[in-house]
């Protein structure tokens, strides 16, 4: 089991040379001045993503504010009904897909690599592109209430009230931008977090001993890649049909409303946990360590997060309710919808068990506070989460402000205080001094009481009646005093965010703070400075600053794995997936443009598609392109190095491919995102044929195009399969460049271009229009959805042959081409069954 | 706990309890489903109340509390037994009275005595299509009259968005979908005016699409469905017989429709009584001469974005003769 001779004789007691030290901090220094951007460092960007994560949910909740006042007094002409009703959609889609998402992810980026003392994420430039992304995207998103552009058909966005004829105009439209950048930054941060923290574990800690924070960031990460394509394809298919009318949801050509309902949800409920898990994680963190004892339950709690995230699959159509779904299947997700309250109750009482097992008494400090005031608001809401699931309850309060309440409940008990709990906590982390404790009190209080103030009522609001998203109430309805009560706590909720941000402003100082100031037990408490930890320690228990007494002197002597920076750029350990034995060395790319423009480009050619100046918007786009492959140009090191020794007696390769290596491991997660967007496809074809079958071809669509035509299309993207075989095994040898692969790869390609192509031409030539009915339109989309894995198939095939033109591309080094290939077969795998779909079910049924 | 915030618990505890009068309140109900729907959540809110001052109170013994209690608390036992057992047990219970609970609201369609009625949501106000016993049709809107004791099934559609139909007084709500119909029944147990609103979200005045629903003792509503058949009431008086002239000449037949005369229209409401019911534009005005005047002069301005464009050509008297023809259409 254990590879590491050296594991057994820990800590080295050797001195370490002079001048490591000097050497790392020079290696990961952090870019100053006008370049800090091309910052890549988790610590610093971590920062810029919480900073812009935060400013948003500050935005928004002045928002919510302005609501407040329009709705303080009946009959109220402050904001007028369509500001409103732009502001109510500007702030739900802020507060959830470009604060708390974000946020969270932000946490992970921040936090994890400091947790498993990794130097950094196992893709820095990714997770960078995607804040970049993220900011600029979110920025002009949330800029569109000041000129009259935000959207206002609800966070959710249904159609048809969505679609063209009910919501012309670009407003729309920029609702599907902003969710398209956080779309992008929550697979790019997935994608980092799987990887990271399956792979770049600090020797020794196994699955068992990862923090829990940690565990729930490998299933937050899970449950992005299962949950957001769902929510990829609604907003695909919203757009499409706004652009160019395929009726995916207009009931009169095939389409169903419900549709997006179905998809909308199977991601939205999702994402509540998606949100909820990691900030309840972080109470799991934080508990621990103000009561100084380990986490009582700690199987039990990582069994609950897992059951969670299974659960809150199965729960979407809980949001619907009053549709009209019978009662039969309503009564499945209700018993779901009440079951995932189960592992909530198992977290609630685990913190309390170590609440009472406290070594002393639980220290009463701000964090302290934020989890005992979370502890509350996220119970009441967990409360009425399980009447809500209740059907015939739900009948009465879904879209009522008793809804409004709930949710807030959970989301802001849930998250936003646990959130200020890690403000507090982790502060020292990013700032040499801390935030002040008796400042924080008042924060606390004030959003505490405000909070509750403002949303308890609610409850009743909504029981009198009152339905959500009005911008106004008749007098006589009963509501105005409830409503002044809920304005007035909103003010001293926000006074309570005032007094932080003045605090935050006060107290924040670039660098670290002191060195564990609460006594806490996980690694990211190790000293520390801007290449992380100075050695990778191997860790024994789950708090292994509390086992291992001597670790931090150790870990800062740089006694324990690589002290120092042996191939002279950027590095870190990489372990095994389940037991955290040392495999290899990653060396990792640093500060750069390449990844800053790629992301500025990819803005712009979003925003310029979306107010539709077509010519700048492709230019833009290629632009992106460009930086990408520049980006990436750099990224395969090669194994010149050779093996080099990270402790005594240890010495480990310096470059890794096939099933080893983290680039293959981030393609198959990118697989697995791809594979889900699928099967949301592949649902939605049978869903609207369950609703609508008189538009397939057995009623009134066009016959099937004949046989040779999916035949044609699947003869060749079996040859794109074979000839990207037959290029793996026919790869120049070491220090060569010419190898069949050469034509192989451009030639394998082609025929995927090819099928597509066929598939397309068949239906065409049989008669198939896809704005005539949904049917067409699934049928395109299904060669669309191919057609874009083709296109980046393609991009990569030529970066390939432009790779091992340049010699850079060979038996040995050969992570570019394994990359392509795994994308390669992924696709026709994909396309075969789509072939098969659409040329096979229409016969089965018909 | 602050005191504070145990004063937040107890208002959430009594309130509901204290029972608020409302027209559109869940908690005064009047149908059948309702009415069950409020017991369900009585019993949801005393429960949730004793187990969220239960977890308090366990939060702050295992803070506060002596060494025993701490103890006690401090195992995976309570961690088995809170987190699994008890919320396996309750939730189980839950679920067995919810289920039955749901097939009393349910949405399976009426049996053959029922009253049949359709009601279709339009941005934003609400089409009511009655049949008489005769089998013809007819419009009215924004009010639904119904007979107490006597199941009512409602056939929900829409003309455009997704609208959801919601009578918190009589039952729960019930989505209207492009492409769908969904029966709704409801049973008034007492006569009484419930108010209702849409509660799906469908863009511009969303808030403004309310409506009134009238539940009349059986042999009241049958007479009164034999009036509304039938065609508008002639006007009486000049006033009245000048403001059906300026409604004619001033094209307002184009979209509304008075039975027994030219007025044909059927993009908005049908007008034929409409000075009898409660209130016009979709509940948001009380019936009046003063509120039709000041609704054809200044619609946009009180219910922005609905499809009838203001009429500032008429001069006041003009207005108040419209308003006095509007009025006696009962």
């Amino acid at each position: 089991m254990n590879d590491d001779p050296g594991a057994a004789r820990l800590p080295y007691p050797e001195p370490r040379p002079p001048g490591e030290v000097a050497e790392l901090e020079r290696i990961w220094a952090t870019p100053s001045g006008w370049r800090l951007p091309t910052a890549v460092n988790n610590t610093v960007i971590g920062v810029f993503y919480i900073g812009a994560a935060f400013t948003f949910f500050i935005l928004a909740g002045i928002m919510a504010l302005l609501m407040r006042v329009q709705l303080a007094v009946p009959e109220n002409t402050f904001l007028g009904q369509d500001l409103y009703n732009q502001m109510f959609t500007v702030h739900g889609t802020t507060m959830m897909f470009l604060f708390a998402v974000p946020a969270v992810e932000a946490l992970g980026v921040m936090l994890l690599p400091q947790m498993l003392a990794a130097r950094d994420l196992p893709f820095p430039r990714l997770s960078a592109f995607a804040i970049w992304a993220y900011v600029i995207g979110g920025t002009v998103f949330v800029s569109t209430i000041l000129y009259d552009l935000s959207p206002k058909g609800g966070w959710f966005m249904y159609p048809p009230l969505t679609l063209m004829e009910y919501s012309p105009g670009d407003n729309a439209d920029f609702w599907l931008l902003g969710i398209g950048f956080i779309e992008i930054s929550a697979i790019a941060g997935a994608i980092e977090i799987i990887v990271g923290s399956l792979r770049t574990r600090p020797p020794g800690m196994t699955l068992a001993r990862m923090p829990i924070f940690a565990w729930t960031m490998l299933i937050f990460a899970l449950m992005i890649v299962v949950a957001f394509p769902a929510v990829i394809l609604a907003t695909m298919l919203l757009e499409i049909e706004r652009a160019f009318g395929w009726p995916f949801f207009t009931a009169a050509k095939g389409g169903d409303p419900l549709l997006w309902q179905h998809l909308f949800w199977f991601f939205g409920h999702p994402e509540v946990y998606i949100i909820f898990l990691p900030a309840a994680s972080l109470v799991s963190m934080i508990v621990p360590t103000m009561a100084r004892t380990p986490l009582v339950g700690y199987r039990f709690i990582v069994v609950a997060l897992i059951a969670t995230g299974f659960f809150s699959f199965g729960l979407w159509v809980h949001h619907m309710f009053a549709t009209g779904i019978p009662a039969l299947s309503l009564s499945f997700f209700s018993a779901a919808s009440m079951a995932v309250a189960i592992p909530s109750g198992i977290q609630v009482f685990a913190w309390i068990a170590t609440i009472a097992k406290a070594r002393g008494r639980l220290r009463i400090t701000t964090p302290s506070l934020f989890v005992l005031g979370f502890l509350f608001i996220f119970t009441l809401g967990g409360l009425t989460g399980v009447m809500v699931a209740l059907v015939p309850f739900d009948w009465q309060v879904h879209d009522s402000y008793f809804v409004v309440a709930h949710f807030h409940y959970v989301l802001v008990g849930g998250m936003v205080f646990p959130l200020f709990a890690t403000f507090y906590y982790w502060f020292p982390m990013v700032s040499r001094r801390m935030l002040s404790e008796r400042v924080g009190r008042w924060v606390f209080w004030l959003m505490f009481l405000g909070f509750n103030i403002a949303f308890l009522p609610m409850h009743l609001t909504g029981l009198l009646g009152m339905p959500r998203r009005v911008w106004t109430y008749l007098d006589g309805m009963g509501w105005g005093g409830l409503n002044m009560l809920s304005t007035v706590g909103a003010f001293i909720l926000a006074a309570g965010v005032a007094l932080f941000v003045i605090d935050l402003i006060r107290c924040f100082r670039w660098g670290s703070g002191p060195e564990n100031p609460w006594d806490a037990g996980t690694l990211e408490w190790l000293p520390n400075d801007v290449y992380s930890t100075r050695s990778i320690p191997r860790v024994t228990g789950r708090e292994p600053l509390w086992d291992q007494p001597d670790l931090a002197r150790q870990v800062q002597d740089g006694h324990h794995y690589l002290p120092n920076a042996p191939t002279g750029g950027r590095e870190t350990l990489v372990t095994s997936p389940v037991e955290a034995e040392p495999q290899y060395v990653i060396q990792m790319p640093g500060p750069s443009w390449t990844h800053v423009l790629a992301a500025l480009f990819t803005a712009a050619f979003f925003l310029l598609l979306t107010v539709k100046v077509v010519v700048p918007a492709v230019i833009c786009g290629v632009l992106a392109v460009v930086c990408c492959v520049v980006w990436v140009w750099g990224l395969d090191p090669g194994p010149d190095r050779g093996p080099i020794e990270v402790a005594r007696g240890l010495k480990l390769p310096v470059y890794m491919t096939g099933p080893a290596s983290h680039a293959w491991w981030s393609m198959v997660v990118l697989m697995l995102v791809a594979g889900s967007l699928y099967l949301a496809f592949v649902f939605s074809y049978l869903y609207l044929w369950t609703v609508s079958p008189e538009f397939w071809p057995s009623g009134t669509a066009p016959a099937l195009p004949p046989h040779e035509w999916p035949l044609a299309a699947a003869a060749l993207l079996v040859g794109a399969a074979a000839a990207f075989f037959a290029a793996s095994r026919l790869l120049p040898a070491r220090g060569r460049r010419w190898g069949w692969s050469l034509l192989l790869v451009p030639t394998g390609a082609a025929c995927l271009v090819g099928a597509v192509a066929v598939e397309i031409l068949g239906h065409w030539q049989a008669g198939l229009d896809p704005s005539e009915s949904s049917y067409g339109a699934l049928v395109y989309l299904a060669a669309g959805l191919s057609g874009q894995l083709v296109f980046a198939v393609v991009i990569m095939a030529l970066f390939t042959v432009a790779r091992q033109v340049a010699g850079k591309l060979d038996h040995v080094r050969r992570s570019s081409f394994e990359n392509t290939s795994l994308l390669v077969y992924y696709t026709v795998g994909q396309a075969l069954f789509g072939l098969l779909l659409v040329h096979g079910f229409p016969h089965v049924v018909g | 706990m602050s005191p504070v915030a145990r004063c937040i618990l107890l208002a959430c505890l009594v309130l509901p309890l204290a029972g608020c009068e409302g027209v559109q309140s869940v908690l005064s109900p009047e149908g059948l489903s309702a009415r069950r729907i409020a017991l369900l959540a009585h019993v949801l809110f005393i429960g949730g109340a004793v187990i969220l001052v239960g977890i308090v109170a366990l939060t702050a013994l295992s803070i506060y509390g002596g060494a025993g209690w701490r103890n006690r608390l401090a195992s995976e036992k309570i961690v088995i037994g809170g987190g699994i057992v008890f919320p396996v047990v309750v939730l189980t219970a839950l679920l067995v009275y919810g289920l039955a609970v749901t097939r009393v609201g349910g949405t399976d369609r009426a049996g053959p005595d029922a009253l049949r009625i359709a009601v279709v949501g339009e941005r934003w106000w609400w089409r009511v299509i009655y049949t008489d016993a005769d089998g013809r049709r007819f419009e009215s809107a924004n009010e639904i009259r119904i007979p107490t004791g006597r199941p009512v099934e409602l056939a929900l559609t829409t003309a455009d968005v997704i609208h959801s139909f919601w009578v918190p007084k009589l039952a729960g709500k019930l989505d209207m979908i492009p492409g769908r119909t969904n029966y709704q029944t409801v049973v008034a147990e007492v006569p009484g005016v419930s108010r209702g609103q849409c509660a799906e979200y469908c863009g511009g005045a969303h808030a403004l699409m309310s409506f009134f629903v009238v539940a009349m003792p059986p042999d009241e509503f049958e007479a009164w469905l034999v009036r509304e058949a039938g065609p508008a009431a002639a006007p009486g008086g000049a006033a009245a017989s000048q403001g059906r002239q300026l409604f004619l000449r001033g094209g307002c037949g184009a979209c509304h429709k008075v039975r027994g005369t030219p007025a044909n229209g059927a993009i908005g409401p049908d007008l034929t009584h409409v000075g009898g019911r409660l209130s016009i534009a979709a509940a948001t005005l009380e019936t009046s001469p003063q509120a039709f005047a000041r609704w054809i002069a200044e619609n946009q301005h009180i219910k922005p974005e609905n499809l009838m464009p203001p009429f500032r050509i008429f001069a006041d008297d003009e207005l108040d003769a419209l308003a006095t023809y509007l009025t006696s259409l009962r």
